[in-house]
């Protein structure tokens, strides 16, 4: 007690900076994970900042200058319509962005609660999971082509589809942390304490799957970027003029030998893109769920 | 091991049930009348009514299900609209052609993917290594069909190599089928390389720091030998997992890939249902493609468990 009064009279521990945020600190000495960090914040800022940094309207058509290639005039050049690919490619991120997040949204919300439900209550575990099975026996792309077929084609049905198609990769997920951490001794304490249900998932359960989850909705982000391009490509995501990268490169698609730059950009956006969140999702797995480590 | 085999086929059972009720659901999924959105705003009321009696839309919802189990189990997946072929035919027909380049970069996967992994494995850390894993990275990132169009730039229309489409049968012309298939096979399999190459990477690290590696060291056993007969078998056994995945992947791929290279495989066939709204292909399709992704998971398990006996007997989930 007494050394304990002496420790507060001589105010808050001097705690040396790096001792704080720990993760964190690991996080910044992670190479790749800055890597991926710099090239995410590019799209991330591109769609965030767009309307700054379009000049001229994306759905614009001006005959005259179709065709252009990039240069000091049209920065990526013009499409067949003498369209403004910068405009088009950027306004293309912030859709991309926005679905992708939306995909990510439904898929926590969604992901958790099944798959919660599955680890915790051993007498639904076997039905959900069968049913979580069976919609994994698609190949991804050929479940949300359906999907969005039958609902007709649109960014709301791509987010829809896509959330529905990897939710159940998720819910597995957080089902295996769930199995692991039910069993631990301050879960068993809480529940010999009479704590309810709900409380021991929401309070003791539930916090401590989060690692696993952050990397794997960082992984889902990347993927429903690429997915939702895919969809659109094939004409099933948001409908023309609207851009997005996907219908971008499906229209440039056919102008590809007089005019590659029309595919050629919104891809690199793409790639770039899904490359920055595959390196941001490698560099949280290293940091946060050691036992996974791919990389080292 | 028959036990083990009985027990994964009973639990595919109510999987695959499942898997037919979910392709029977997407039809239930269209919002308003899909015989309308099929006929087209041009349609007389007969024609739409032609088409509802023809899928049986004008049928309640219970026996719609019952008829669609009852020709299920005759192996009946409809006919096509547009076709006006059965399904079951025309899938079976196109089959071949989706397989052989399925399995062209099955191979194409199998060989780089491993190869590389294990050469950046054995070279940790040095500029092979992080040289083979910065294009594993960038492999796993590309989107397929964006490569498949940058790949015909570069080597049909620029370089004049290799068709930029087109698909030629493996049993008249072998060599044609090679021409034809390499640039589809190439963009299918790129992302699944990347992905083999980083498992195999990190799980032989993991095997090459066991005890019974520093055993065959230790003896004097020559780098061949510990890398080729002790190290690889037990790579293999995470990376025949995966193979189930990378499977799914191919197949997923196809039905861009295939459109863009025009090959009538089933991935282009979907591809050119879903804009015509040709329902019974698109439910006939998935449930096709994902029944066979089943089988084959089933015997990637099989061949799992023969690996490595502890699944047999162990984890009996």
């Amino acid at each position: 007690m007494a050394s304990e009064a002496l420790a507060n009279s001589l105010g808050p521990p001097a705690l040396p900076a790096r001792r704080r945020f720990p993760t964190l600190r690991r996080l910044l000495r992670h190479r790749m994970f800055l890597v991926g960090a710099f090239l995410f914040s590019i799209v991330l800022a591109a769609a965030l900042f767009a309307d700054l940094l379009i000049q001229v309207d994306p759905n614009r058509i001006s005959i005259r200058n179709k065709f252009r290639p990039p240069g000091t005039e049209w920065i990526f050049g013009t499409d067949n319509f003498g369209r403004s690919q910068w405009s088009r490619v950027i306004k293309g991120a912030q859709l991309s962005l926005a679905i992708g997040f939306g995909v990510v949204l439904l898929n926590a919300a969604f992901g958790t609660m099944l798959g919660a439900l599955a680890g915790y209550f051993r007498a639904l575990d076997n039905l959900l999971m069968r049913i979580m099975d069976a919609f994994m026996a698609f190949p991804v792309i050929l479940l949300a082509i359906g999907i969005t077929a039958a609902l007709g084609p649109g960014s709301i049905n791509a987010v829809i589809a896509l959330a529905a198609v990897y939710t159940p990769r998720t819910a597995r997920i957080v089902r295996a942390s769930v199995l692991v951490v039910r069993e631990q001794a301050y879960v068993e304490a809480a529940r010999a304490m009479g704590a309810s249900h709900a409380r021991i998932l929401l309070r003791h359960v539930l916090p401590n799957c989060t690692a696993p989850l952050i990397v794997q909705l960082t992984f889902i982000f990347a993927y429903s970027v690429l997915s939702e391009a895919v969809l659109s490509f094939l004409g099933l995501g948001a409908e023309p003029p609207t851009p997005t990268w996907g219908n971008i490169i499906a229209e440039g698609r056919l102008y590809i030998r007089e005019a590659p730059w029309i595919t050629l950009v919104p891809g690199l956006a793409l790639a770039m893109t899904v490359l920055g969140l595959n390196l941001l999702g490698d560099g949280l797995r290293d940091v946060l769920d050691p036992r996974l480590k791919v990389q080292q | 091991m028959l036990r083990y085999v009985a027990h994964r086929l009973a639990a595919s059972i109510p999987v695959l049930f499942l898997v037919t009720l979910i392709s029977f659901s997407l039809m239930q999924l269209v919002p308003g009348d899909p015989a309308i959105l099929i006929a087209g705003l041009q349609a007389t009321p007969a024609e739409v009514e032609r088409i509802r009696h023809q899928l049986g839309l004008d049928q309640p919802f219970h026996v719609q299900l019952m008829s669609w189990y009852a020709h299920l189990l005759r192996g009946d997946l409809g006919s096509s609209l547009l076709l006006g072929r059965d399904v079951f035919e025309v899938l079976v027909e196109r089959l071949p052609v989706s397989f052989s380049i399925a399995l062209y970069a099955l191979v194409l996967t199998v060989t780089v993917g491993l190869l590389s992994g294990i050469v950046a494995a054995l070279r940790q850390n040095t500029l092979i290594d992080q040289l083979v894993m910065t294009v594993a990275l960038i492999g796993v990132s590309l989107p397929n069909f964006w490569l498949a169009l940058m790949l015909i730039v570069l080597f049909a229309v620029q370089l004049g190599w290799l068709p930029s489409g087109g698909y030629v049968d493996f049993r008249e012309d072998l060599w044609g089928w090679f021409r034809a298939a390499t640039l589809p096979a190439v963009s299918l399999a790129m992302l699944q390389m990347g992905l083999l190459a980083r498992i195999t990477r990190s799980t032989m690290l993991e095997v090459l720091r066991q005890d019974y590696i520093r055993t065959a060291r230790a003896k004097g056993l020559p780098q061949r030998l510990v890398v080729g007969k002790h190290a690889l078998k037990n790579v293999m056994i995470p990376v025949v997992t995966v193979l189930g995945i990378v499977l799914s992947l191919l197949l997923s791929g196809s039905v861009v890939i295939e459109t863009i290279f025009s090959i009538p495989g089933i991935g282009s066939l979907l591809g050119s249902s879903i804009l015509r709204r040709d329902y019974p292909v698109i439910q006939g399709g998935l449930l096709f493609v994902a029944t066979m992704l089943l089988l084959l998971n089933l015997l990637v398990d099989l061949v799992y468990a023969w690996l490595d006996p502890r699944i047999r007997y162990g984890r009996g989930e």
